[in-house]
């Protein structure tokens, strides 16, 4: 278990040939009630990489990261069978906690979603649900998290302005800070650009950059340039199906399925 | 028109140019050999003024294609086509230099009387020519067997090369006064071999854009 200090800090890019896998999906497949939303979804996501997810509208891909920390199971009819190793161990397992789970995998949405409380207590409200109430340790977190968020300098004369008054760029910073703040081990992002202008797009996307030396990153994106740009791997969903999975200069360059290439030229979706 | 049929069209369009400047080249190169052989100074005058139209056409499909990269973000084979549009684009635009070369040689050489190896000169151009109008066809088709088979000719071209390049030093050491003609048709020799080597780039190139990887033809 990484201590706050490490899991804040940043560190130097990890060299590895042979990274480890975060997630492992194996034959995944999930309903809601008879609609079969997932099919055989094989998917091997290794750490330190940016993945991203792309496919047209109902392809699976939000189903799929909302699988990821079983926020999918907010819905009543869903039914899932496969597996999902988490670290290797099935998150689908009846001994799994779903707040362990997310204490090791925060979410980034679509739209910007601050509490509507201060930016301070946004961001300490996570560790605050898990139990630390040591004023120094919590401004210890805020700050880092912050810090790691690429926000610290916009916002630390002002922790105590209610985290609204912020634009929607910031406020999407303040909410990667805010899943920074519970040392997660992977960050799954869910289109967290469509909402922003070009120029917090761009900082968002340098911030992904940065953050994956430390993090696994999981991101759900529309923007196939943005995809291009910044992810490591690409895999691509078509009809609940994962159509390709592969290296993200591949799927650009020279993709191996019809149906990809007709996808991220534009051709249908 | 669809923003992406828009994509089409003009991708379309710039290949089209593509192989007009492919037609304007080999002609040149065409007219340039027979303006050599006929000692047609005025045909030779003229291949050198219509290349400011070849190079005029080839900056035009440039641009056509640097706008459709800035403006459309394509990926996959459309990229790689444009990208290949491009540099078959440069590949033409060099024929048509070595067709300007020839003319200003066959200008050089003026009404004197040509030494033999223009028969050979000849069939190097009949093979250059037939190279690069076959290769363009081979592009439009998107048919890499033909290609490959096309850049094979290129060891035929340089056989010739190697062949006249011998009989012009032997008619050098005959013909000391002719020295100058000599060296004037070994760097056509050369242009004509420059023209072929083109048409295999382009073969390369077409390999590229169908499967993604680099060939080369070459070996």
């Amino acid at each position: 278990m990484t201590t706050i200090k490490t899991a804040l800090t940043k560190k130097e890019p990890v060299q590895k040939t042979d990274k480890k896998s975060v997630y492992l999906t194996k034959q995944l497949n999930l309903w809601y009630g008879d609609n079969h939303a997932l099919k055989n979804i094989d998917l091997d996501i290794k750490e330190n990489e940016v993945t991203a997810i792309i496919g047209p509208s109902g392809c699976g891909k939000s189903t799929y990261i909302k699988t990821l920390n079983r926020m999918v199971e907010l819905v009543p009819s869903v039914k899932t069978s496969g597996q999902i190793l988490y670290r290797d161990r099935n998150i689908f397992d009846k001994d799994y906690g779903v707040e362990e789970l997310r204490t090791r995998v925060g979410m980034v949405f679509q739209k910007p979603n601050p509490f509507p409380k201060s930016i301070y207590d946004n961001i300490a409200y996570g560790p605050r649900i898990h139990g630390i109430k040591n004023k120094k340790i919590l401004n210890e977190i805020v700050e880092k998290s912050l810090r790691g968020a690429a926000i610290w300098e916009e916002v630390k004369d002002r922790l105590d302005e209610n985290a609204y008054s912020l634009s929607g760029g910031q406020q999407q910073r303040i909410c990667i800070a805010r899943a920074l703040a519970i040392e997660p081990d992977v960050i799954l992002m869910d289109e967290p650009t469509s909402a922003l202008d070009p120029i917090s797009t761009l900082k968002i996307e340098e911030l992904v950059q940065e953050l994956k030396k430390d993090y696994s990153i999981i991101i759900v994106t529309h923007n196939m340039q943005q995809a291009a740009r910044i992810s490591d791997k690409t895999a691509f969903f078509l009809n609940g199906e994962v159509i390709e999975y592969d290296d993200t200069d591949t799927i650009f360059s020279n993709p191996s399925d019809k149906r990809t290439e007709d996808y991220i030229s534009g051709r249908f979706g | 028109m669809s923003v992406r049929e828009k994509f089409d069209y003009e991708l379309n369009s710039a290949q089209e140019q593509l192989i007009l400047l492919s037609n304007m080249a080999v002609n040149a190169l065409t007219k340039a050999v027979n303006a050599l052989a006929s000692h047609d100074i005025d045909a030779a005058l003229e291949v050198i003024e219509d290349d400011s139209d070849i190079n005029q056409l080839e900056e035009e499909i440039n641009d056509r294609v640097i706008l459709l990269i800035a403006k459309q973000s394509p990926v996959a084979t459309d990229l790689r086509r444009l990208i290949v549009i491009i540099k078959v684009a440069t590949d033409m635009e060099r024929v048509g230099d070595y067709a300007v070369n020839i003319a200003k040689e066959t200008i050089r050489i003026g009404k004197e009387e040509l030494l033999s190896p223009i028969h050979e000169i000849q069939q190097m151009h009949a093979l250059a020519t037939a190279m690069l109008t076959q290769v363009i066809e081979a592009f439009v088709e998107e048919d890499v067997i033909k290609a490959k088979e096309i850049a094979e000719l290129d060891d035929q071209v340089d056989a010739l090369y190697g062949e006249v390049i011998n009989k012009l030093m032997l008619a050098g050491a005959q013909n000391p006064e002719k020295i100058s003609q000599i060296t004037q048709l070994a760097f056509v020799c050369r242009y004509m071999e420059r023209s072929a080597d083109h048409a295999t780039n382009i073969a390369e190139q077409l390999f590229y854009l169908v499967r993604g990887r680099h060939y080369d033809l070459n070996k």
